[in-house]
């Protein structure tokens, strides 16, 4: 789970996409994380986060390897449950928790700092609101990273409603094609928001695609403004 | 990757998958084929996309008769319906792509995991970059575009010289066959790959030496490059990089901020 960090859109659009995630050093402070990993999330979702996910495993939408033909028909907007998904955990990967509001991360971080887990605790999103929700938690942030955009042939960039949806995997696994696809079905009436953002959550393998803000930016699209 | 014809039903619903374009409709056969050389063995059609394991002759009798009525058959898009796509045995220099490409593998090119190192985010625990210091994460080919290690080694040797040091761990650097001068083994220069990050230390006061050399090199490049720039917080959470980059002109205003809140083991601090 990295490159959350490089999310596009202006800074408007990132109001309610604020992922929290914790991970061990390889080698340094490994030794029993698992079972801190999984109470991470079970004190996450205490605090109704969009989403939970863990690396190399993913969200509560992911793809099967053996679809009944049925589901053309009645396919869930969610395939695992939270638990299910923390119950996975078998390896000390980072996990994380997205939020679309700075009330619920700034409750989470407070529970987080009492519960001293001493794994590293990320958080990524807007810098002043995280700086600030984590000083009113108590915490005084250690290092930060900034996202300095993009450089290089920008015209090689696909258009930015496809750039706002398809950056939400930092790994690049979810296609500008496939972006621009569910925008144009969504305008088309030929798929929910929901139903859209479930299909494009499924290709971010590491779970960090934000479905309420994927569901927010669609509706544009649903209006004609996408 | 490859797509099975036996089994290919041209539905085209891996084409849009497919982070590189590099999935068409060959004409000569009407099935869906992948372009070899621009594609990154991403895995992401393979493993992003859910599968039915229908019959193929069934389904393409049913798919011929609907495009015959002009009825449009409105199936789920993340759908391979007969389980067609092939992944390939990979070998040197090839392999490289799938390095780079697949979150889900182990590096095994260069024995490290992942496209890049653990950066800014344990650096509670590490201490890889200290106050006064940044660390840079300048990241290749994303979002969609992907990049070649042609187009690398343009930037790492453009960054060589400079008062800066690049990140051992980092896979890049595992495939420099001259660190000092930043150049890469020739055998993958040509290889594509979804994404690499090069990652470099330098002093503070070096920042605006880096930004300018790639910015720079970044107008000469065929692809996107993504910046990331990390410091070390002082005692209450500020730091001297953030009104350096605004004194420079730069726009930023999402990051990744580490709270502090990891720690070493006593015994192995110790």
């Amino acid at each position: 789970m990295t490159n959350t960090l490089h999310r596009y859109g202006p800074p408007e659009s990132f109001r309610d996409d604020f992922i929290v995630f914790i991970r061990n050093s390889n080698g340094r402070n490994d030794v029993g994380s698992i079972p801190k990993l999984k109470e991470f999330l079970r004190t996450a979702l205490r605090h109704r986060p969009v989403t939970i996910s863990q690396y190399r495993f993913g969200s509560t939408v992911r793809p099967a390897d053996h679809l009944n033909p049925r589901i053309h028909w009645t396919r869930p907007v969610q395939d695992l449950t939270a638990e299910q998904i923390i119950e996975a955990i078998t390896k000390d990967h980072t996990v994380g928790a997205i939020f679309d509001s700075e009330a619920a991360m700034e409750a989470f971080l407070r529970e987080v700092k009492a519960a001293d887990w001493g794994l590293s605790v990320n958080v990524a999103g807007l810098t002043a609101p995280v700086h600030a929700c984590a000083k009113r938690a108590g915490i005084v942030r250690h290092s930060v990273e900034y996202s300095l955009g993009f450089q290089g042939a920008l015209d090689r960039l696909p258009e930015r409603p496809v750039l706002e949806l398809s950056t939400m995997c930092g790994h690049s696994m979810l296609s500008p094609n496939l972006a621009r696809k569910m925008l144009e079905w969504v305008r088309e009436g030929r798929r929910t928001p929901e139903q859209a953002a479930a299909y494009l959550g499924r290709f971010c393998s590491c779970g960090i695609f934000n479905p309420a803000r994927a569901v927010r930016l669609l509706e544009a699209a649903q209006g004609g403004n996408g | 990757m490859q797509i099975d014809h036996g089994k290919c039903v041209a539905c085209s619903n891996c084409i849009p998958v497919c982070p590189m374009g590099a999935i068409y409709i060959d004409p000569a056969v009407n099935r869906a084929t992948v372009n070899l050389d621009e594609c990154v063995e991403c895995f992401t059609c393979y493993r992003g996309m859910s599968k039915e394991h229908l019959n193929p002759t069934l389904v393409r009798t049913i798919r011929g008769v609907l495009k015959y009525l002009r009825i449009r058959f409105d199936p789920e898009p993340d759908v391979c319906p007969t389980d067609a796509l092939t992944p390939q045995a990979l070998t040197w220099p090839r392999i490289v792509r799938q390095a780079f490409s697949d979150p889900l593998v182990p590096h095994e090119s260069t024995g490290i995991h992942g496209r890049g190192t653990e950066e800014v985010k344990t650096n509670d625990v590490t201490g890889r970059v200290n106050e006064g210091e940044a660390g840079f994460t300048i990241e290749f080919g994303r979002p969609g575009v992907g990049v070649r290690f042609r187009d690398i080694q343009k930037m790492t040797m453009a960054l060589a010289p400079l008062p800066i040091t690049f990140e051992k761990k980092n896979p890049v650097f595992s495939l420099m066959s001259d660190p000092a001068t930043g150049t890469i083994r020739e055998d993958i220069l040509n290889e594509k790959v979804l994404s690499a990050i090069v990652e470099l230390k330098t002093a503070l006061e070096h920042v605006p030496q880096v930004l300018q050399v790639v910015e720079e090199v970044a107008q000469d490049l065929e692809t996107i490059l993504s910046i990331g720039v990390a410091t070390r917080c002082d005692g209450q959470g500020d730091n001297a990089l953030e009104p350096m980059l605004k004194r420079e002109g730069h726009e930023f205003y999402r990051g990744k901020t580490n709270l502090g809140l990891g720690r070493r083991p006593a015994a192995v601090s110790a």
